[in-house]
């Protein structure tokens, strides 16, 4: 279990809000809180995984600090947020990854690009420093078989250990699997999940980076998260090419790995970009500071993934490659091998909170005296 | 336009003094018009607005439904709901021009920042009448103090109008106190927005003796009707009741000021009220609570120690909103009379003779059902239960007071009146400071807000037209 102090700072805060109520049209979090008159530790860590950050009931809080009530929901939420994914960490011999997270993360890609630069070194036949082309190209600098040995194992493992942590998350969230898996319960959840709809504040968008509503975030995340979705979709594409049509990379401009590659390279590096330059100038008071590694971190990790992607296929025809490669396969390395305990399982667990806010809202919705 | 240009901003032509809904309404629209607006908030930037931070909604006359607004509320409809929240103690020209003054003013607020949200559970029984501001009244607050700001009001937080200057039934300057000093500012018109007096506590106790030591102020401790008295005393017409408040029953646990919405309990209907003495006083179940709650702070400000204790059973924990703070348990209601330090004997008796007098009926919260008492002192007319199923709990409770009635007297252009009933000649008022012209007594949902956003559109136009000659 986790989260001694934060459980009890968010039960604090939301029995204080659950008395007042005048946020109830920003998010999912108020309305789900409303359900409920008194907070277990499961409806906590339930409903600040819920909680999207968009910071709107901060700023209309009448309890705010310097009011006695000191009422900071977004902190509260994101503090509490933080502890319980140490808490659904599988196997939990590694939870403790979740501590000083920015520089774990950090760690990781330096020492992965260490391993693959020498990796490369010695094993590229002519050389690091060499121009090389034609089918094949990239496998001359890292040998096909390592490559996919290594990749399928780090795969294999997040998709385990993420598996793993969202049976933690059902568990300690008081989730029944049943409702859980219910096919409208999951569209319904998996659309708020794809539309940000928690970051639309009613329409006016999230007051981030400070007070003003606006759509900016809201609209950079879906650079990301699309971008993400595009680029692995290439990656599921070249793989096919590669196993299944005996066509190994590099692949051509106008090909469709490559297009995909682009496009989601793009518009991730676009998107984390502007949400580094927000989280810069954003409004500290409602941030949990102590996740501020782990932020930066898993942004600044993944903008190194595509920064190294988009520079090897631009510079993949120059002596440079054999050095990028080694630099992008350390990157993304570096990225697998820390998914399950990095920032990045706030997609799975928010979206298993909206599932589950789909559901209970949806059996209010039938039984409203229930 | 005559501009009276005088360095460091120590003169303008708009004077909004107050910080809240009303005054924010009056610095815009004396802005659009053109005016040179300073404006005096008392409070730090933190509590700004007044007790117009722990508003939620505000009430508009409107034909036709919104996306926040359900069907239409029509002037005779609105007029009718006013006469029987204020048994008639209103004025109908100023009332009808609020009413009319109100017509789809969503739109303007909306151009000026405003974000209102449909109601959702709790709420609502106000979906047609009312539109809820997405966030409450802060929000409300924080968006109008970005707009005034966008439109060159000069916004001056923690600067304190002490004394007014008004020669031959003309303003001509507020002695102000800020940062550390005090300063002459001089305008042209002035509008007066500063509420009511309701966070004084000496002013509460020349009203109510040392009773009010233990009131509790549910909105900003920065509402000492300072201007108020100011203009009472530079001959300004009085008007409302000096001696009325809008009084609750909250919960005794309370913070002294600006507990807002939090602190208030819906669970009197579902139980007893017993004083110190361990006596009821009062028929908890009289009617809907919205039609009740009103009364029950005048109620317990009658009782010693202006204290009294709502004590409930295991059945009727669910039926209310949760409150801030967690009920009082006890396995018995003698334990539970122990922890509040009630005597238990009398607790105990009270409760025996209550359960007693409750005659069988079938309860329902909805509706004014048949459970009630029989042939006790005071009755419960409904909603009448033994208090039988353990645990007990119990909520200890205060007179919490909302707003004071007492106001300056003003006409249809805001103006402020003299004694003789002739207007100041560029002194305005809008808000709880005036409200007293049109809730006599009473209050309607959302309604302040409504005289405070009409009021202040009005003074802020006037006063500019005042300047602009």
């Amino acid at each position: 279990m986790s989260g001694g102090e934060p459980l009890r700072e968010a039960e604090r805060v939301m029995t204080i809000c659950n008395a007042c109520r005048y946020c109830e049209g920003f998010c999912a979090v108020f309305p789900a809180m409303e359900l409920r008159r008194t907070f277990t530790a499961a409806d906590l860590r339930y409903l600040a995984n819920l909680c999207h950050n968009c910071r709107g009931c901060w700023y209309a809080c009448q309890y705010a600090p310097p009011h006695e009530f000191a009422v900071n929901v977004p902190r509260a939420l994101a503090e509490l947020r933080r502890a319980s994914w140490r808490g659904f960490a599988r196997p939990k011999g590694l939870a403790g990854l979740f501590t000083r997270n920015g520089r774990t993360v950090g760690a990781a890609g330096l020492i992965a690009a260490a391993v693959f630069l020498l990796w490369a070194a010695f094993s590229a036949a002519d050389g690091l420093w060499v121009r090389q082309e034609g089918a094949g190209a990239f496998y001359r600098m890292i040998p096909y078989g390592a490559m996919v040995g290594v990749f399928s194992a780090l795969a294999l493992a997040a998709l385990g250990a993420l598996g793993a942590g969202l049976i933690s998350f059902l568990r300690q969230t008081g989730t029944r699997t049943r409702e859980f898996f219910a096919l409208k319960n999951q569209r319904r959840g998996l659309l708020d999940a794809l539309r940000l709809t928690y970051l639309e504040g009613g329409g006016h968008g999230c007051n981030y980076p400070d007070e003003r509503f606006r759509h900016g975030r809201r609209r950079l995340h879906h650079l990301v998260f699309y971008g993400f979705l595009a680029a692995l979709a290439s990656t599921t594409v070249a793989a096919f090419y590669d196993h299944g049509l005996g066509l190994p990379a590099p692949y051509p401009w106008g090909s469709l790995p490559v297009l995909l590659g682009l496009g989601g390279g793009l518009a991730m590096t676009a998107g984390l970009a502007g949400l580094l330059y927000l989280k810069a100038r954003m409004d500290r008071e409602p941030a949990d500071e102590g996740g501020r590694g782990m932020e930066l971190g898993f942004l600044g990790l993944l903008l190194a993934v595509n920064v190294t992607g988009l520079l090897l296929l631009f510079l993949r025809a120059t002596a440079a490659m054999g050095l990028l490669l080694a630099l992008h396969l350390a990157a993304v390395a570096a990225f697998f091998a820390l998914l399950p305990y990095s920032k990045f399982v706030h997609a799975l667990y928010r979206w298993a909170a909206l599932v589950k806010n789909a559901a209970e809202q949806s059996a209010a919705e039938r039984d409203p005296a229930g | 336009m005559s501009r009276t240009h005088v360095s460091q901003g120590d003169s303008c032509d708009v004077l909004v003094i107050g910080g809240g809904n009303a005054a924010l309404c009056a610095a815009m629209s004396a802005a659009e018009a053109g005016a040179r607006v300073i404006l005096l908030e008392s409070s730090p930037k933190a509590f700004r607005g007044g007790n117009s931070r722990h508003t939620r909604n505000l009430r508009f006359l409107h034909r036709k439904p919104t996306p926040y607004l359900q069907g239409a509320y029509l002037e005779e409809e609105f007029w009718d709901d006013l006469v029987l929240v204020t048994g008639g103690k209103t004025t109908e020209a100023l009332a009808r021009l609020v009413i009319r003054g109100s017509e789809d003013v969503g739109a303007w607020m909306e151009a000026h920042g405003a974000k209102f949200q449909p109601p959702l559970r709790g709420t609502l029984h106000l979906a047609r009448t009312n539109a809820h501001f997405l966030g409450g009244g802060k929000a409300l607050v924080n968006a109008y103090y970005a707009t005034a700001a966008r439109l060159g009001v000069e916004i001056r937080y923690e600067a304190e109008a002490v004394d007014l200057e008004i020669e031959n039934g003309r303003f001509r300057a507020a002695l102000v106190r800020e940062q550390g000093g005090e300063r002459r500012i001089a305008a042209a018109a002035c509008v007066c927005a500063a509420g009511g007096f309701q966070a004084d506590l000496a002013w509460l106790k020349e009203i109510w003796g040392e009773a009010a030591e233990r009131f509790v102020i549910r909105g900003s401790p920065y509402d000492t009707g300072r201007v108020l008295r100011t203009l009472l005393a530079r001959g300004a017409k009085a008007v409302g009741d000096p001696r009325q408040c809008h009084a609750v029953a909250v919960d005794g646990r309370a913070p002294r000021y600006d507990g807002g919405i939090v602190t208030r309990l819906d669970c009197i209907p579902f139980g007893i009220v017993v004083n110190r003495e361990g006596k009821r006083f009062y028929d908890e179940g009289e009617n809907f609570w919205p039609k009740r709650y009103a009364i029950w702070g005048r109620l317990v400000a009658g009782q010693p120690g202006q204290e009294a204790f709502c004590l409930i059973d295991a059945k009727a924990l669910s039926l209310f909103m949760p409150s801030v703070f967690p009920p009082l348990e006890g396995r018995t209601i003698g334990e539970l009379a122990r922890r509040f330090g009630l005597p238990v004997r009398a607790v105990e008796e009270t409760v025996a003779a209550f359960n007693r007098a409750v005659r069988p009926g079938n309860f329902d919260p909805a509706s004014l059902d048949d459970c009630r008492t029989e042939s006790l002192e005071p009755p419960k007319s409904h909603w009448a239960r033994p208090l039988d199923t353990p645990p007990f709990y119990g909520y200890p409770l205060r007179p919490g007071i909302t707003f004071t009635y007492l106001g300056v007297g003003v006409d249809e252009t805001a103006h402020v009146l003299g004694e003789d009933g002739r207007p100041f000649e560029n002194l305005f008022a809008a808000g709880e400071i005036m409200s007293g012209n049109i809730l006599g007594q009473g209050y309607m949902a959302g309604f302040g807000m409504t005289i405070g956003t009409v009021f202040g559109r009005i003074a802020g136009r006037e006063a500019a037209r005042h300047v602009r000659g």
